[in-house]
């Protein structure tokens, strides 16, 4: 009976504590349901940011492209070199040596940043089968633009021209290109380096129409004064009505 | 405002009584008929004082230094050559003087008699001789008026310098600056003046400058690229230039600025694109030339050092270049432009308001305008529909127009002498571009330059 009555007792408080306890559960899991008293706003959302590189190991010379993405975030900083971008997009960097690329972003809700690193290695050596140079493929895909005499406006055969050259250069955005304007001996030295210009400024112009980002393009005039071809006839003058697209270093 | 600005002219020209038919067929006449006699207008012979009847000069030689010494038959020529060069004399042929024995020296030996009859029939007779002296030599140079034989000399006036070609042909030219100077009613003589240009003799075009009659020829730079389209600065001390220079690593057209004290070239601004044809302000203290905007190139001013730059011309992708000022009034600036299609000449105001195109009869392709030093006229060159590059004279009161060449290679950049007299450009006549001058109604023609390529002739203002 002792025994009896003694664990009767243990059972009770058991019981006891546990219906404690169950209310104590009950009672938090129903605490929100009646309307919470007017609270502060709740804390605006952190910013998010992901950066990735494609390829992250590249030889010297070469060069990787940094895509990001990010989320409340108000501005973001791409260092070193990039700076402000865009909430999404994505950047080709050629660094000369190993560099860790970091992207802060930074909204209302605080900071937060993600960081990739770019291995630079030696140029390669002499590959048994080289692929064409930079200079080589500029050379095999750019073509010049031609202008009717006296003209600066772009001629079908120039957009077609300029289009490919657009193409191109979208694709190898490494590259910046100067643009040289050229005329025929006919018209006047004064005024034809000022048509020169203008038709480096038409093609310049419809190139950025195309996607070539404008900082990669400069412009100048040679006039008449570099000549392709020197002889008198209309051959030779078309020849020298162009504008002129150079690879720049 | 282009248009509007172009109505206000068109009404100006018609407000002056010139009705447009008859002003063509005017013009056509004028074009149409050789040859065209200037001395028969009146608007070219006010505009250059040329066409007026000529003055009688006698110039017997000078003599000395020393019995057929090469100094004395240099001055001699020089001498002979500037005077009859001015456009004001007429120099009587020395074949038709009195023995040399009897050629005056000095005033005690004139006997105005033998000068006055004919066939010699001069006005003025200019007389003197050259002596060596211990300090270097002298000219010693006398001109008297005939027509009035008791009267003191009109000239009496000892030159000195040193014995040397250099030296000589300098008292020359003194010499005959001061008797021109005399006989024009005050306008100095051009025969101290000089001529900036560019040459290829030495590879790419380079700078030069030359005396006005193409002795001294002097190469000023070694850039290795291109020097263009020089400009004197007023006062004779600085060239401005068209040059090829790096911008953030893009060789392109920019100003230069030459200084013939320093002889080295001055700081000047860069700009992205093409920066060129420099023209001065009449004070010195402006350049206005062609920059890069708009997908084209329109009208700049800025200072002489390239602050303070200002854009006059604001017509999207059209070409606006060779600026030059009024160069009597500093008011206004002609320049070409295409913003009519093909390049033609416009004026406007030195603040870029008021734009009027200045019409000729045909289209064609206008180019290189150079303002006349008092104002009053307008050269420049014009390609007429299936014709060559001639030069024109164009009266700006009255739209008159004169040509000055015709069927003879390309002739282009007229520059005027500062005694308005006298035009210098560059010609292919002799089968390569060279510069000539001559006289503003197209006569007296002289070549100056001959070896490799030599364009863009630029006359000092002094």
């Amino acid at each position: 009976m002792r025994e009896g009555s003694g664990r009767k007792a243990a059972w009770v408080v058991a019981v006891a504590m546990l219906a404690l306890l169950g209310g104590a559960c009950k009672k938090k899991v129903q605490a929100p349901l009646p309307a919470a008293p007017p609270a502060p706003a709740p804390p605006p959302p952190a910013p998010t940011v992901s950066l990735k590189a494609s390829p992250t190991f590249i030889t010297r010379g070469e060069s990787s492209t940094l895509t990001w993405t990010s989320t409340n975030a108000t501005e973001l900083d791409l260092e070193p070199g990039v700076g402000k971008v865009a909430p999404e997009g994505s950047t080709t960097v050629s660094p000369t040596t190993s560099t860790t690329y970091t992207i802060t972003a930074t909204g209302p809700g605080g900071n937060a940043s993600d960081s990739v690193r770019i291995t630079v290695g030696p140029p390669a050596a002499p590959k048994p089968a080289p692929g064409p140079s930079l200079e080589e493929l500029f050379a095999q895909n750019i073509r010049d633009a031609f202008f009717d005499f006296d003209r600066a406006d772009l001629r079908p055969d120039a957009r077609e021209a300029l289009t490919r050259d657009a193409e191109f250069l979208r694709t190898h955005a490494q590259i910046r290109v100067t643009i040289e304007g050229h005329c025929d001996e006919r018209g006047s030295l004064e005024y034809n380096l000022g048509l020169g210009q203008r038709r480096a400024d038409a093609a310049r112009e419809f190139l950025v129409s195309l996607g070539v980002t404008a900082d990669r393009l400069r412009t100048m005039s040679w006039g008449k004064e570099h000549p392709f071809c020197t002889d008198h006839n209309e051959t030779c003058w078309q020849q020298n009505r162009r504008a002129h697209l150079v690879m720049a270093q | 405002m282009t248009s509007g600005a172009e109505q206000w002219g068109r009404k100006t020209q018609f407000r002056r009584g010139v009705p447009v038919a008859r002003a063509l067929l005017l013009l056509a006449l004028l074009l149409g008929l050789l040859p065209v006699r200037p001395a028969a207008q009146d608007w070219f012979r006010t505009g250059t004082g040329l066409g007026v009847k000529k003055i009688r000069l006698a110039l017997p030689d000078f003599a000395g230094p020393a019995p057929g010494s090469s100094l004395g038959t240099l001055f001699n020529q020089v001498l002979w050559n500037d005077l009859e060069y001015s456009g004001i004399l007429e120099m009587v042929s020395k074949s038709f003087y009195p023995l040399p024995a009897s050629w005056p020296t000095a005033p005690s030996q004139l006997q105005p008699a033998a000068w006055t009859a004919a066939p010699v029939a001069a006005q003025m007779i200019l007389y003197g001789s050259l002596s060596q002296q211990q300090s270097g030599l002298e000219v010693h140079a006398w001109l008297n008026d005939l027509g009035n034989p008791a009267a003191a000399p009109v000239l009496a006036k000892i030159y000195r310098g040193n014995a040397d070609p250099q030296d000589i042909r300098r008292l020359a030219h003194e010499l005959a600056d001061d008797v021109v100077q005399l006989l024009s009613g005050g306008v100095p003589g051009i025969a101290q003046t000089r001529i900036a240009f560019t040459s290829t003799r030495s590879g790419r075009p380079e700078l030069w400058v030359m005396d006005y009659d193409g002795a001294n020829q002097q190469q000023l730079t070694h850039l290795g690229t291109a020097a263009l389209t020089p400009r004197w600065s007023p006062d004779g001390t600085l060239i401005a230039f068209t040059c090829f220079e790096p911008y953030r690593g893009v060789l392109s057209a920019q100003i230069c600025i030459y200084s013939l004290l320093a002889h080295r070239l001055l700081g000047f601004p860069r700009f992205a694109g093409t920066t060129s044809s420099p023209s001065w302000s009449p004070d010195g203290r402006q350049l206005a030339f062609m920059g890069s905007a708009l997908g084209g190139t329109q009208i700049f001013v800025s200072d002489a050092s390239g602050g303070h730059r200002r854009q006059l011309t604001f017509v999207p992708r059209t070409v606006n270049t060779s600026p030059m000022w009024n160069p009597r009034t500093g008011q206004q600036i002609v320049f070409v432009s295409d913003r009519g299609g093909s390049p033609q000449l416009y004026l406007m105001n030195a603040d870029g308001s008021n734009v009027v195109k200045i019409d000729l009869p045909d289209m064609g392709y206008v180019i290189d305008p150079a303002w006349s030093p008092n104002g009053q006229l307008l050269a420049f060159s014009w390609r007429r529909p299936g014709g060559n590059y001639d030069l024109y004279v164009m009266d700006l009161a009255s739209h008159q127009l004169l040509e000055l060449t015709r069927d003879a290679g390309r002739n282009e950049r007229p520059s005027w002498a500062p005694d308005g007299r006298h035009l210098v450009f560059e010609s292919t006549r002799s089968g390569s571009r060279q510069i000539w001058t001559m006289l503003a109604d197209g006569s007296g023609l002289r070549q100056l330059t001959t070896g490799g390529e030599n364009f863009s002739p630029n006359w000092s203002w002094h």
